[in-house]
């Protein structure tokens, strides 16, 4: 980056770190927090309408709905998310290219299972391999944000499960007393209530999902965890910059970014809960109406 | 990461014929000096730079991807990239799975240690890692095989009189030596050496692949490539 990094043997100081921080490698490390942060950003509203289905599905009177999100609740639930990562990712790749195997090469004789093997034809290969490496990490990127938007739904689902079943019963009388119908109660009354009792758990939900992110790298995206562990690592003479173990800094580093956004989203969710607990029939809106009157 | 990979492919873009669909060759990354990631970011080292000579070699053109090893042979099979170059030791048990090329080198040297020169190794406790090439030729020797989950055990074991030689790899083994604790006996070669991870069904490549390993092979290239990378260190085919 800088001109006097030309030879790194040469140089040492405060010129070596400056070196040493701009390598095109630590502007891949970088790049990660932001890779990181759009992850969080399109999973958290996308896990939330995943989990919002699947309690809607869980509440429904109709009994096929009704089993088919316990199941969803239930069986994602019950696996652990690093299998989960392995194994349903692969499915899911293999789900949309034997779809596409049947849309493009219907003429196609041999076999797509082939013992342990998965082979389509080359046309419904997704993304096709002769594909920039942008588009395969793009692929990768919106499988990992399904994935993480599914195993996140399963929780954030019972977690809005229980918030709907805590909106007193009363409140849902008075609705059916003023003549409206079941689905305007739902929208009107249930679902602007039962957020300030979802809100504990689903903030709960967002802290783990920041830091399960590290399970990217099974997917094939390198996350911030994955550049601080490889360039931490020690260095031998072989690279341009070698040096000992330093993972411990760069960790250190890591702790002082979770801490903050950690931090950034108490602040926040704080500030949400206050607001939706106005005018609340709970403990904490009794308390805020005092401190009006 | 959009640059990460496309420097070490385009030098795969040699002269010869271009092939229609890239070769994409899975490594991870993180096996220094079989394959790493260098300061510009890039994949790099010895099998980066054998597998574009190979393919040169071969007429096709080839792309580095980087992936995770836990998870490296169910994208070969599911056909998300077409060969591994990860420093993949050739063995029964992953012969079951997929196919591999010629190995591009030789079988790594076993050693037993004890604490003192003159144990049998026949016979009486041997300890060595679960899992590995090492535990199985032990418990075929005729010696009783006590397994440990991680290396460092294995050597405890020798050194608290658990077990009276311990069998690993010979590298391992000579980071660890000292304190009264020496290599007896002879080198023992196990396993097949490292050779290209492929699909069964991918004959064609493989017969490509196996044919440019063994052009390198016979024009002494790969000895010479091993031995830069390897700092002379290394079995010479």
């Amino acid at each position: 980056m800088f001109e006097f990094c030309a030879d790194p043997k040469t140089i040492e100081g405060l010129s070596w770190l400056s070196c040493y921080l701009t390598t095109p490698k630590h502007m891949e490390f970088y790049f990660s927090f932001l890779t990181v942060m759009a992850l969080l950003l399109v999973t958290a509203p996308a896990a939330l309408a995943f989990g919002f289905g699947g309690a809607m599905a869980a509440r429904s009177h109709i009994a096929p709905i009704r089993w088919l999100g316990k199941i969803y609740t239930a069986m994602v639930r019950g696996v652990p998310d690093i299998v989960f990562f392995l194994f349903f990712v692969i499915a899911l790749d293999q789900g949309i290219e034997w779809l596409m195997h049947q849309v493009r090469c219907p003429d196609w004789s041999e076999p797509i299972r082939q013992g342990l093997e998965f082979r389509v034809c080359p046309a419904a290969k997704v993304p096709p391999n002769n594909a920039s490496l942008f588009v395969h990490q793009s692929y990768a990127f919106l499988l990992a944000v399904l994935t993480f938007a599914i195993v996140f739904g399963a929780f954030a689902a019972n977690v809005l499960k229980g918030a709907m079943d805590a909106v007193p019963r009363a409140q849902i009388e008075t609705a059916e007393a003023y003549g409206l119908s079941p689905r305007q109660t739902f929208r009107r009354i249930l679902v602007p209530q039962m957020w300030t009792y979802a809100l504990p758990g689903l903030s709960n939900l967002w802290l783990i999902l920041i830091k399960a992110t590290p399970l990217l790298f099974l997917l094939g995206i390198q996350d911030i965890v994955y550049w601080a562990r490889e360039l931490g690592g020690s260095k031998s003479a072989r690279f341009d910059y070698p040096h000992g173990d330093w993972r411990l800094y760069y960790f250190l580093g890591l702790l002082v970014f979770y801490l903050a956004l950690t931090r950034v989203s108490e602040i926040g969710l704080g500030r949400l809960t206050r607001r939706l607990s106005h005018g609340q029939a709970t403990r904490a809106g009794e308390t805020l109406r005092k401190d009006a009157a | 990461m959009k640059k990460l990979l496309l420097a070490t492919a385009l030098t795969a873009l040699g002269a010869g014929v271009v092939a229609a669909d890239p070769v994409r060759i899975a490594t991870e990354g993180a096996y220094e000096p079989y394959n790493l990631i260098n300061d510009k970011g890039e994949l790099d080292g010895f099998e980066i730079v054998l597998g574009n000579e190979l393919c040169k070699r071969a007429g096709l053109e080839c792309i580095f991807v980087k992936n995770d090893w836990d998870s490296i042979i169910p994208n070969l099979q599911s056909g998300n990239y077409d060969a591994i170059m990860a420093g993949m030791s050739i063995t029964d048990e992953r012969r079951e799975k997929i196919a591999f090329s010629e190995n591009y080198t030789q079988p790594a040297p076993s050693s037993y240690a004890a604490m003192s020169p003159d144990t049998p190794l026949d016979s009486g406790v041997i300890s060595a890692q679960t899992g590995t090439i090492q535990a199985a030729h032990v418990a075929a020797s005729g010696a009783k095989l006590l397994e440990f989950a991680t290396p460092d055990e294995t050597i405890a074991a020798v050194r608290n009189g658990q077990a009276a030689a311990v069998m690993a790899d010979e590298d391992y083994l000579l980071s660890q030596i000292g304190d009264g604790l020496e290599i007896i006996g002879d080198d023992v070669l196990l396993g097949d050496g490292i050779g290209i991870g492929l699909r069964k069904s991918d004959t064609e490549l493989k017969a490509k692949f196996d044919a440019a390993i063994q052009s390198m092979k016979a024009d002494g290239s790969l000895n010479k490539l091993t031995d830069e990378w390897f700092d002379g260190n290394y079995t010479p085919f």
